[in-house]
């Protein structure tokens, strides 16, 4: 699925990266752990988190996903969104909690990576 | 021993998690820079970068020194903090010993030393309490990739 569609999904709001939302993605991973999403990103998923600080980017641009929704609403600082720019990764924004917007996504056939 | 092609250290903070990463981004950059594949500078980075959030969330301060030769690329981390008492029991997921601030930082939920060990063909740590730790993690760059 598109990061477009899922964007429609899910509500979101494009931070940065609003050219690269034809990126197609099969895998997500989700958690607050960042530890955790380098554990089982195996690359190009879509990760999705309640952690807006400048770790989460870090993260997302080691682990090599291919883009970032914050979920509950939560709103990474402008300096974040810069760095995410940087290293080309998509940051979107949503208010659904992390167990909607799962349980959304994998109705669509998503699946989790593990 | 094979000869080695480069030898670079790096200085990490200790506590300061505004620039927690920096260093593993770094290397991130210059292995990309030298062609190595992908997968392997993926899992070497998710060992640095596990490796600095240690020393940022622990210690005073720490080195990482990377080393390249033609057969592998080497980690060496070592950092003046308190030390790890039982390295058994840190080495078991889901084991921390870490604070609601490091928690905050997403950091802390005790996969970052199992997360090491995964990603690294050989991981050996040695620890004094009180002292300081020292981790050595070396990649292979022929039965990768």
């Amino acid at each position: 699925m598109r990061l477009s569609e899922i964007k429609e999904l899910l509500r979101c709001e494009v931070l940065t990266g609003e050219d690269n939302l034809s990126v197609d993605i099969t895998e997500v991973v989700a958690s607050d752990g960042m530890s955790e999403i380098l554990a089982f990103a195996k690359s190009k998923e879509l990760m999705i988190t309640g952690l807006t600080n400048i770790q989460s980017i870090r993260t997302a641009d080691i682990a090599g996903v291919s883009a970032v929704i914050y979920c509950r609403g939560k709103r990474p600082d402008k300096k974040i969104v810069e760095f995410a720019a940087q290293k080309r990764i998509p940051v979107l924004v949503t208010d659904m909690v992390m167990f909607d917007i799962c349980g959304i996504l994998y109705n669509k056939g998503l699946k989790g990576v593990s | 021993m094979p000869a080695e092609l480069l030898r670079e250290e790096f200085f990490i903070q200790g506590r300061n998690f505004e620039k927690a990463g920096e260093v593993s981004s770094e290397i991130k950059t210059i292995l990309r820079d030298l062609g190595i594949d992908p997968p392997t500078v993926r899992r070497l980075v998710i060992v640095a970068f596990e490796g600095e959030m240690n020393v940022v969330m622990y210690a005073e301060r720490g080195v990482l020194t990377l080393i390249l030769t033609e057969e592998d690329i080497v980690l060496e981390i070592k950092d003046e903090g308190p030390g790890i008492e039982d390295i058994e029991l840190a080495m078991k997921e889901g084991y921390s010993t870490a604070s609601d601030e490091m928690r905050e930082m997403g950091f802390g939920f005790g996969m970052g030393l199992s997360n090491m060990k995964k990603n690294a063909d050989e991981l050996r740590i040695e620890s004094e309490v009180g002292k300081g730790t020292s981790v050595f993690a070396r990649i292979s760059l022929n039965t990768h990739g």
